[in-house]
């Protein structure tokens, strides 16, 4: 089996990345244009071969490749599954992605994996369960990962931590990084009737390794008030991006994912949105 | 008040059941339908993962009945692991027990077939036999000799024409099928898995083989479970699929 961890991604640029998406495989290889790095889902690469491994290991010798995984269940009541941090490992063993990287959510429940990034409370015994888990993730891969902020639509009337508290204080118990979604503040926020400026004032920038950005829709609720939905289906909106450009103006420019996994794109669409990171991240102090 | 993960569970997969308490706005009210979004995102996730595992099956019992048919099945069968790659192996027999499409019975066959072909997908490369090596073979060192089969190779064996109905639900030209018991060869030259028809007896052949039956005694079980059997034909179908990647231990 080929090796691809010789190669020479020790981190993600301080560039876009976009998620990888079968369909672009020749656009990307052909001219890549903004685009700097990668992301794929860990998931979808757990087989034990064919098109989706040999496309992998095609474009990792050329760019950066960030491992987003989507399925572990951090946040879950339940043990972590063995069995998918096996997965994980090997996965992040033969790739040696540049960064590597889970939700703040669970999926998983007694056995049924429900697809979605569902939300927990934050409490000081979910803070605990969730660096236990963190713990033993770090521990079997054998590496650093970051941790993302999810999109909320509702709260919890048993929280008593704020999302920021939290996210720092698992962070500082485990060294683990943090992945910031710039639209998932954008959308909890309207979701939550907060202030989104003030949450990237009170998140720890200097943990940030990479950010996401993408595409959000608008929904209402049962009082007619806005619910956005994290969906990835659409351009990023305007106040995501103005609101990008105020975290990376405070905290400097950071590896910046586009994120369009619903509905897909054309390349060119997708690499304009990129060229528009681009851009702003030029701009920044780094 | 505590919000466990089980109620919260039940309530997103069925959205007769009452959401959990305990969950508000920012204002502090009842979440109400904001609780949706997550049952939204739960069924529509695994209807489109269901949609993408069964094409076929989706234009035989038409778009409409296959949303009917996803939705009770991501109830009775949520993913047991987050590889949605692989989700949908209970489907060949929740079609068998599924009122509506309980009397069809092929559709069970179908779904196998497309199950095989995304396992075939997703299944280790390794690489084929050469065939001038087998065509140099003595025929009493074949005989004598295990078969390895690649690990993208799958086998149907049907009562009903299963590789016509799929055909002529994915061939713009392909015949109407008429009824007749059809065995199905998958496998994966390069990266693009296809069925094939396999000859009488080669179904029972390649399963012997699969098995690990030496290739003689391979040959004498499908000759007796078939008088037409004919070794050529299959033979010649294995190595133009590539879907023999080893002969001996």
């Amino acid at each position: 089996m080929l090796d691809a961890s010789n190669h020479q991604f020790d981190r993600l640029p301080n560039k876009p990345g976009v998620g990888y998406k079968p369909q672009h495989f020749t656009a990307i290889t052909e001219n890549a244009g903004a685009v700097e790095w990668l992301e794929i889902h860990a998931e979808n690469y757990m087989g034990d071969g064919g098109r989706p491994i040999a496309q992998l290991r095609h474009l990792a010798e050329r760019f950066a490749f960030s491992v987003h995984g989507v399925g572990l269940s951090i946040g879950g009541e339940g043990p972590l599954d063995p069995d998918h941090l096996a997965r994980l490992k090997h996965l992040v063993g033969w790739l040696n992605p540049a960064s590597f990287s889970e939700h703040l959510a669970w999926s998983t429940h007694e056995s049924a994996f429900l697809n979605d990034l569902l939300p927990l409370p934050y409490t000081e015994s979910t803070l605990a369960r969730v660096a236990d888990h963190i713990d033993e993730l770090q521990d079997t891969v054998g590496r650093q990962m970051l941790l993302e902020n999810p999109s909320s639509y509702l709260a919890f009337e048993e929280s008593t931590l704020d999302e920021t508290e939290f996210l720092r204080e698992v962070a500082d118990r485990t060294g683990c990084g943090l992945l910031l979604d710039v639209n998932n503040v954008f959308v909890s926020a309207t979701n939550l009737d907060t202030d989104p400026r003030s949450y990237i004032d009170a998140f720890p920038l200097d943990l940030v390794q990479e950010i996401h950005l993408g595409g959000h829709d608008e929904d209402k609720d049962d009082h007619g008030a806005p619910l956005l939905i994290d969906s990835h289906g659409r351009e990023i909106a305007d106040p995501v991006w103005a609101l990008f450009e105020y975290t990376i103006r405070r905290g400097g420019a950071r590896p910046t994912l586009i994120e369009w996994d619903n509905d897909v794109p054309e390349w060119p669409m997708l690499e304009a949105e990129a060229q528009r990171a681009a851009t702003m991240l030029e701009t920044a102090i780094t | 008040m505590s919000v466990t993960q089980t109620p919260f569970r039940v309530a997103v997969l069925d959205p007769d059941a009452e959401r959990p308490s305990g969950l508000k706005d920012g204002q502090g009210r009842a979440a109400g339908r904001r609780f949706d979004v997550y049952r939204n995102n739960v069924a529509v996730s695994l209807s489109e993962a269901l949609e993408a595992a069964f094409p076929v099956i989706r234009k035989l019992v038409g778009e409409e009945n296959f949303k009917i048919l996803a939705s009770a099945f991501l109830r009775a069968h949520p993913p047991c692991t987050p590889l949605m790659m692989f989700y949908g192996a209970e489907m060949p027999e929740f079609l068998g027990d599924f009122g509506p499409t309980r009397g069809t019975g092929y559709l069970s066959d179908v779904a196998r077939l497309e199950l095989a072909l995304r396992e075939s997908y997703h299944a280790a490369d390794a690489d084929p036999v050469d065939p001038t090596a087998l065509q140099a073979l003595p025929a009493e060192d074949l005989m004598q000799s295990t078969i390895t089969l690649a690990p993208s190779v799958r086998v149907i064996r049907s009562e009903w024409p299963v590789y016509s109905i799929w055909r002529y639900n994915t061939e713009a030209d392909a015949p109407k099928p008429v009824m007749a018991a059809e065995d199905v060869l998958i496998a994966r030259p390069e990266l693009d898995p296809a069925p094939h028809l396999l000859p009488s007896g080669g179904g029972t052949f390649v399963a012997a083989l699969s098995d690990g039956q030496l290739f003689g005694a391979a040959v004498e079980i499908a000759t007796n479970a078939s008088e037409t059997f004919d070794l050529g034909a299959v033979l010649a179908l294995l190595i133009e699929t590539e879907a023999m990647t080893k002969i001996g231990d």
